[in-house]
């Protein structure tokens, strides 16, 4: 049969193509420095479970978090019907899951036609605010070309897959009374059994026929075009909130990562003992901080990759309300991009990871106006709905540019100087007790 | 009242004695003028409450917090590895501090460094006292409406909400919340290291926008918890020409005003 042939094709084309892609963006996250063992697996899954599947943190911002809800519910749904699709495919049957499950499939394509109905609603709003309404955390300057339509693009693209839905199931509806020998009936579709006869109730069965085919080839095209279009996209957050989660940091938020190698060095200044050596977890990078992304935990470059940037840390950042360039939405998304210009390289063949040097880094990236405006007030920590730490780059960002360059701002130096000399941040010359002497 | 004087560990330990808490006082509570008076405060209420403290006094360096914060790892280890040496010479094993930052690195930096310690803020430890009988508050606030600053170190950071609220209510005060609190507060604009340099080049500074918003609860009382946003608020309602109206205070001072004779 020429379809099955032609589906299979598609679809053995389509996921390898995905496979490939997904696999550059899982070498990409490994250009990142290891972590150790990684312990609390509860937290961890509860964690994934609460913030990712419930989507717990989206509901700081109510409004578009029941939008978001509709279209995460509707998308998760929707793969039954997907599933369907795949298994109709191959065997050029028509709805097979129809007669397996009787009366649940009347009820789950129900369901599944009730949700893409407000996720359609959802869509059309989520594009009304971005285009129209123009909400200010998505206009800021990173988000001028590409991300701008890479956001509007992933829209478009669910619009056309519920329009595909319902093309299909409504004329579906109506095939079943005027053709019911290939159209077995499925019983009332909620959406699509009151749409179905209003819209195509006066079509021939020809015409129909080819709309319902349309719809769901078009369906399945959407879908294989979208896996394929994720990689390139910020949307990969469908997939990646998962490990997001589950890999984020569970330490106090207050606790900036040590740095053990820094230790051993001020505690043998200092003529202290030396610490028994925790086993090697690191090979030592001749690099204080982070320069560049291969100096960052695997945990910083999966969180660049499962930003969608929705801006919501920039939105509450201090520093970017008062008209500083620093915004930890660009930062993740420099930390991406590097990420790419890296891997596209290393697919060139023109350099490899071990002693990688394109001339560039970090740093070719991010201003130090940028890493300098941080107050570490973790705003944008508390912010993120997939437990992204923006904070956390940017301070290693600081490191290397205060332990590697001897670089940063000259009234920090002053700071530095009065602290090695005087144990405090301002250079006095009264005890450290005077304040109990006054009144 | 009669004040004795604040004595160290050293002097406790001289006297054949153990102070029951150390009074970490950091670097602003020991020299800016205005962060003096709140340490003074506090001193004094743990006084009332008959506490035996003792302060580190010459001993206490910075905990490190600004070093670190601004990227300078060898420094901060430096003054953390010479604080925690300090500290287990005199066997500290609790610490109380009015600095959100100086209790936010002793107690969720210094363990990875070593220093094990019981770290109290002291909001919290105020509360345990009013919640003990050890210290009363009598009568309500003068002046009326009160607006409370969650300072990013010991809210959103340490998730301590509550206790500076429940001392609050006990004055009787009329809270007015900011739109920005708890979870979602605004910083003031001092940590990370700003405190110590200029702004970077932006249309506002961040204690101005904070600020405005606590003008706009038409409170008279501001109340911080934190030597830095105490500074960055009274500058930003200075430069908003505000000060003859509104007053910006530390919680400890408002007990001390408060406090039942």
């Amino acid at each position: 049969m020429l379809s099955i042939l032609l589906f299979t094709l598609l679809t053995l084309g389509g996921f390898s193509l995905a496979f490939l892609n997904f696999r550059k963006i899982y070498r990409n996250i490994c250009l990142g420095k290891p972590e150790g063992r990684l312990d609390q697996r509860w937290t961890r899954l509860k964690n994934m479970l609460l913030v990712a599947f419930g989507q717990k943190k989206m509901f700081s911002l109510w409004k578009p978090a029941v939008l978001h809800l509709a279209i995460y519910l509707a998308f998760l749904l929707t793969q039954i019907e997907l599933i369907e699709i795949i298994l109709d495919g191959f065997s050029h049957s028509h709805r097979v899951l129809a007669p397996l499950l009787g009366g649940f499939y009347t009820f789950l394509i129900s369901a599944i036609e009730l949700l893409s109905l407000f996720a359609l609603v959802a869509t059309v709003i989520f594009l009304y605010r971005r285009n129209i309404l123009r909400l200010s955390r998505f206009q800021k300057p990173e988000m001028k070309g590409w991300p701008s339509w890479d956001a509007n693009l992933i829209l478009i693209g669910e619009i056309l897959l519920v329009l595909a839905i319902f093309t299909m199931n409504g004329t579906d509806r109506v095939l079943q009374q005027v053709d019911p020998q290939q159209y077995q009936e499925t019983g009332f579709f909620l959406v699509s059994g009151w749409l179905g006869p209003l819209m195509f109730g006066d079509y021939s069965a020809s015409s129909l026929h080819l709309l319902e085919r349309g719809g769901w080839w078009l369906h399945y095209l959407v879908v294989l075009g979208f896996i394929n279009y994720l990689p390139i996209s910020k949307h990969l957050h469908i997939f990646l909130a998962f490990p997001q989660t589950w890999y984020s940091k569970l330490k106090p938020r207050g606790e900036m990562e040590n740095m053990p190698v820094v230790m051993r060095e001020a505690r043998s200044m200092l003529d202290l003992p030396p610490v028994p050596e925790p086993a090697s977890t690191e090979n030592e990078s001749p690099e204080f901080g982070a320069k560049d992304v291969f100096d960052l935990p695997r945990r910083v470059l999966l969180g660049a990759y499962s930003c969608t940037e929705c801006g919501r840390c920039t939105a509450v950042c201090p520093a970017n309300l008062t008209g500083k360039k620093l915004s930890p939405r660009k930062i993740m998304m420099d930390i991406r991009d590097r990420s790419e210009e890296i891997g596209r390289n290393l697919d060139k063949g023109k350099f490899s990871v071990s002693g990688y040097q394109d001339g560039k880094s970090l740093f070719s990236y991010i201003l130090p106006e940028e890493i300098h405006a941080c107050t570490t007030c973790q705003a944008c920590v508390e912010a993120c709905p997939v437990l992204i730490n923006p904070m956390e780059p940017i301070l290693e960002l600081r490191r290397h540019e205060i332990l590697s360059q001897s670089a940063g701002p000259a009234q920090w130096t002053a700071m530095f100087n009065s602290l090695e000399n005087n144990g405090s941040v301002w250079p006095m010359t009264d005890a450290r007790s005077a304040w109990a002497e006054k009144q | 009242m009669d004040m004795d004087r604040i004595k160290t560990v050293s002097e406790y330990i001289s006297e054949g004695e153990r102070p029951e808490i150390l009074f970490w006082v950091g670097c602003a509570g020991s020299f800016d003028p205005r962060a003096q008076q709140v340490s003074r405060a506090f001193a004094s209420l743990m006084k009332i409450a008959g506490i035996r403290f003792a302060i580190l006094g010459d001993e206490e360096k910075c905990t490190g917090d600004p070093a670190r914060r601004a990227g300078n790892e060898f420094l901060f280890q430096l003054l953390a590895l010479q604080n925690i040496e300090t500290l287990k010479n005199y066997e500290i094993t609790k610490i109380v501090t009015t600095c959100p930052h100086c209790f936010n690195t002793l107690k969720n930096e210094y363990p990875a460094l070593g220093g094990h310690y019981e770290v109290v803020h002291h909001t919290v430890f105020l509360n345990d006292l009013l919640r003990d009988g050890r210290l009363k508050l009598a009568g309500e606030i003068p002046g009326g409406a009160l607006t409370y600053h969650d300072s990013c170190y010991l809210g959103r950071i340490n998730g301590i909400y509550e206790d500076p609220r429940e001392i609050m209510k006990q004055m009787n005060a009329d809270i007015r919340e900011m739109k920005r609190s708890k979870a979602g507060g605004l910083c003031c604009g001092a940590g990370g290291g700003q405190m110590f340099k200029e702004d970077e080049a932006g249309s506002k500074r961040i204690n101005l926008e904070r600020v405005e918003e606590a003008l706009s609860t038409g409170a008279g009382t501001i109340v911080s918890n934190c030597p830095f946003c105490l500074t960055m608020l009274t500058d930003g309602v200075k430069a908003l020409d505000q000060q003859e109206k509104v007053m910006v205070y530390d919680l400890a001072e408002l007990i001390l005003q408060q406090k039942s004779p």
